[in-house]
């Protein structure tokens, strides 16, 4: 949901970034609680590089792992595949692929010059 | 764009949180309405279905429907908490117990339905309990806790769930029913007597025909239960089960229409007798019917969200639900399908009964008995979804219907999924027919997971499944599909026709591979496929970057990840051989990082609980020890197991530990498609076990005799003899042959034995290649290998010398902290990760 109190917050470098790859950052939300994100950083089809954010705890494992899972594509989508029992997740939106039951939260997240920001 | 509807849900049970579903999909794009979502629940929707699950160790998360954030992402309001008091109908406004009040220009019940519980005089006592909601739930434990007997008040299928909670809280277990049987709505009095006796035996006592006249003070146990026929039963906890009504008061209080006996008055749109007001699920009283399963409650939701997108031009409508049911009650299965109790006039029974073995089956059928109307199935229910099929969609029986129920004293006429009409209904919870998965099929679903996500067929209660199955199978032989060998969806390729070309092409990365021969970004079958053939090929250093996205989560972090997100630390220790001072150093690190430390089958020393930002610091001291990496994590050579030989033991033949030690530092870091295992024993006592490994190797007096492709695991497979007594050079030659052709040619994550049992021509045709050369490759094997052991590197060695890689080794990109949910408790003496109940609140 949309939110008028969120603001664009700058997490780390581009370079902290590993493409193909995810890396983890923790951050507070506009309730002041800390909750981990994944970032993920993504050669699109288009050559252009993408980063997305979703939640990093991993519902099914239950444990905070998603950032080291493998970036995969099926039919176009692009997703995380969890390293304790490998659900997909679809880095846009969160689903899982594989139980439908289940999505992560997701965040807007950009590149803005070296930085990444993300909108919390 | 018009001014989006606001929808008001009174409800989020497992149908209100059906409907909200059905609706945010619908609504996704049309953005044409407001989802308001008021629960006088303390949680979002949760699986009532399995309920009882709870006891056996689910907890309330595990069957929770949804979560706040889904609903979040989903743009819906909703309150927690906020049970709605009050209804204006012509101000269109709701207002809850706090007095907040929403306008709606629809509003939805799906307030569900309450326990029944009888007017009996001393019904209120403070351990006489309800079994509807997770709260209830944590009563009855909390009751459970300072109670020896139980008595569940109603023999219906609820109450048998409940009877079967109080078991497994360890109670003294009764079930009293007013009828003369159990579950008197689903089946027949020939199935409830089986049911009954089957219910004794596992320890539950059950009394029929009996009438509660009065609950008061027990003299053993808390209470006691006063029967009409003047017995009495004492115990210490009462739990009511006798029916549900429909929660209809807001209904009732601002004049909506309903039942005589309660339940909220719809038509075939749900829409109750107030304007713009719906009600859905078990409030919901249609045609005088209330429907008590989720399926029905599913449809209703579904009927309303396309009438609120699409108004009236909406074609679902409401038509009534089968009421077939198919569930296992403390072990035992039971089936109810139609009209089971044979009330339709004229009709036929066919009942077979067994006894012994504790089954029970009758078919209800037409006077003409062409058509089945239904039946009951207690002890054995695989008949279930053929006779559904038959009933359901009005599937002409076959002479002699007994059959259908009897075993197979011949052959059985199967119903097969091709006999089934398009129109047949495969999946009752998510209104899924036949013809919707031959739809899914025809637009590109070739897998049953392919069709399960995009019909949800068996997402719901999941009895379906292996139906669902046996129709995608049969489409697809219909069509002529044949299992294909390509990779995955990127590489229309073997792995080993991959291998080919990268060795071939001289292809050192992914990207190029992909660029040259794949599609597609790659994905989780592929890459570490790629990775590991790669590594095999050219031996690179793993966490290159080229190469560093395409490991798996062990090999990125050089160790192996487990339950908690932890790692696991394995040194090398060739053929098992340790010296003291190495001992030490493996035991201080374990000491300083507080590690869990136990022995590994391979002969080493496994440490746990390893955070990832601890790995690097780990390393560096096991190295500066002169230890190196294990390969614990790698799909590579593990270990090479010895027994002491000829050195220390009175009946070795050989020196065992040194051969162990050379094979191990020749293969070591090997990447394969699978783990490899060696093991090296002094003489044929075979103390190594060196017979259910990959390679083993066995001292006879004259040399080594070598044994190729066993494993243990799931299936285990003895090695076969592959060539006795060899001379150290010739074994290692070999070896060098059989490893690199496995390597070559293997699928992904084939281990040695499946391989070998999947080539043609088997362990003879292993020898052709291997000693007669009759495929002229070993050289090239030989060089092969040769370039993979020149080219070792201890990757934890070159890591910690490179700064870029050692910067994946943080948990956070901004903070030095530590993941909170990474807790452990002691046990003998060690740590262990904390169990989801021990660990300490994380926020």
């Amino acid at each position: 949901m949309s939110n008028s109190n969120q603001n664009w917050q700058t997490i780390c470098e581009v370079t902290d970034l590993v493409l193909d790859s995810g890396v983890c950052a923790l951050v507070s939300d506009t309730h002041k609680q800390e909750q981990q994100i994944a970032l993920f950083y993504v050669q699109e089809a288009n050559e252009k590089k993408q980063v997305y954010a979703l939640g990093n705890f991993d519902p099914i494992g239950k444990a905070n792992v998603l950032y080291r899972g493998l970036i995969g594509c099926a039919d176009e989508q692009i997703f995380v595949a969890s390293p304790l029992y490998k659900q997909r997740y679809v880095l846009n939106d969160g689903r899982c692929l594989d139980d439908d039951t289940i999505t992560l939260p997701v965040y807007d997240a950009r590149i803005n010059g070296s930085k990444i920001e993300v909108l919390l | 764009m018009s001014t989006p509807k606001k929808i008001v849900v009174v409800g989020n049970g497992m149908v209100g949180h059906h409907f909200v579903e059905q609706l945010h999909n619908l609504n996704s794009e049309a953005k044409a309405v407001e989802i308001t979502v008021l629960s006088g629940e303390s949680r979002l929707a949760y699986d009532r279905v399995h309920l009882s699950e709870y006891f056996a160790g689910k907890t309330a998360d595990d069957l929770a429907m949804t979560s706040e954030m889904v609903y979040q992402q989903w743009g819906i309001n909703f309150f927690l908490d906020a049970k709605v008091t009050h209804i204006n109908r012509e101000l269109q406004t709701v207002t809850t117990a706090a007095g907040v009040v929403y306008n709606y220009d629809k509003l939805v019940l799906a307030t569900g339905s309450y326990p029944f519980v009888p007017p009996i005089p001393g019904k209120d006592q403070e351990h006489s309990l309800v079994y509807r909601t997770i709260d209830d739930l944590d009563a009855i434990s909390a009751s459970a806790k300072v109670s020896k007997v139980g008595v569940v008040i109603g023999g219906g299928l609820l109450g048998l769930e409940a009877a079967n909670a109080l078991k497994q809280l360890g109670l003294e277990t009764h079930v009293v029913e007013f009828a003369p049987q159990l579950m008197a709505v689903q089946i027949d009095a020939g199935g409830g007597k089986l049911l009954k006796d089957k219910i004794e035996q596992l320890g539950v006592q059950v009394h029929t025909s009996k009438a509660t006249q009065e609950i008061k003070a027990g003299k053993e146990c808390r209470y006691q239960l006063c029967f009409s026929d003047g017995e009495v039963l004492e115990t210490d906890l009462i739990l009511f089960s006798a029916g549900i009504r429909p929660y209809d008061n807001l209904a009732k209080e601002f004049g909506l229409e309903v039942g005589e006996r309660g339940g909220i008055v719809v038509n075939d749109l749900c829409q109750t007798s107030g304007e713009n007001i719906y009600a859905i699920g078990e409030c919901a009283l249609w045609n005088n019917f209330i429907f008590g399963l989720v399926a029905p409650g599913y449809t209703m939701a579904r009927v309303v969200a396309n009438h609120i997108i699409a108004g009236d031009e909406s074609s679902e409508r409401f038509t009534g639900a089968d009421m077939s049911t198919k569930l296992k009650l403390m072990g035992v299965d039971v089936g109810s399908i139609g009209d089971a109790h044979g009330r339709t006039s004229g009709c036929l029974t066919y009942t077979y009964e067994n006894q012994p073995l504790g089954m029970y089956k009758k078919m209800v059928v037409s006077h003409d008995e062409s058509k089945l109307l239904g039946a009951v199935l207690i002890g054995d229910t695989s008949d279930y979804d053929s006779l559904l099929q038959y009933m359901l969609n009005g599937i002409e029986l076959p002479k002699s219907p007994e059959s259908l129920i009897l075993p197979s004293a011949g052959e059985k006429p199967s119903l097969g999924a091709d006999a089934l009409p398009e129109t047949a209904t495969i999946c009752s919870c998510l209104n899924v027919t036949k013809g919707d998965i031959i739809a899914a099929i025809d637009t590109g679903s070739t897998t049953v997971s392919a069709v399960k996500s995009c019909t949800k067929a068996a997402s719901g209660c999941g009895g379906c499944a292996s139906l669902l199955k046996n129709v995608v199978d049969s489409e697809l032989a219909a069509r002529g599909v044949v299992i294909n060998t390509d990779i995955c969806e990127h590489f229309a390729y073997s792995r080993q026709a991959l291998f080919d070309i990268i060795k071939v092409q001289e292809i050192k990365s992914f990207t190029e591979l992909l660029a040259q021969y794949g599609k597609g970004k790659g994905c989780e079958i592929c890459k570490p496929a790629v990775g590991s053939i790669l590594a095999s090929v050219w031996n690179e250093y793993v966490l290159n970057p080229q190469h560093v996205a395409l490991q798996d989560t062990n090999d990125t972090f050089l160790a192996n990840m487990q339950k908690d997100g932890t790692y696991s630390v394995v040194p090398r220790v060739p053929g098992g051989e340790i010296t003291a001072d190495k001992l030490i150093a493996i035991g201080q690190v374990a000491k300083q990082f507080g590690l869990y430390t136990k022995i590994t089958g391979g002969q080493r020393i496994d440490l746990f609980g390893a955070r990832v930002d601890q790995l690097p610091l780990i390393w560096q001291q096991l190295i500066d020890a002169g230890l190196e990496t294990g390969h614990a994590y790698g799909k590579s050579l593990r270990t090479v197991k010895s027994c002491v030989g000829s050195t220390w033991c009175r009946y070795g033949q050989q020196d065992s530990v040194t051969m162990a030690i050379d094979l191990e530092n020749r293969y070591k870091g090997l990447r394969a498609p699978h783990k490899i295992k060696f093991a090296v024993s002094g003489c044929t006592r075979e103390c190594a076990e060196a017979q259910s490994k990959d390679i083993g190797v066995i001292a006879t007096e004259k040399g080594w005799n070598l044994y190729v492709c066993g494993n243990g695991g799931m299936k285990p497979r003895h090695a076969d003899l592959f060539a006795t007594d060899l001379d150290s050079t010739t074994l290692v030659k070999y070896i060098d042959r059989i490893l690199m052709f496995y390597v070559k040619t293997a699928d992904r994550l084939q281990r040695t034995s499946v391989w070998m049992e999947n080539m043609e021509g088997g362990l003879d045709y292993l020898k052709k290649v291997v000693i007669a050369d009759e495929l002229a490759i070993a050289d090239e094997l030989e060089e092969q290998m040769a370039r993979v052991v020149d080219t070792y590197q201890c990757e934890w060695k070159t890591t910690l010398e490179n700064p870029a890689s050692l910067k994946r080794f943080r948990q956070f990109v901004n903070s030095d902290k530590q993941d909170i949910n990474i807790q452990f408790v002691e046990e003998r003496g060690q740590i262990r990760p904390a169990r989801a109940e021990e660990k300490l609140e994380t926020v």
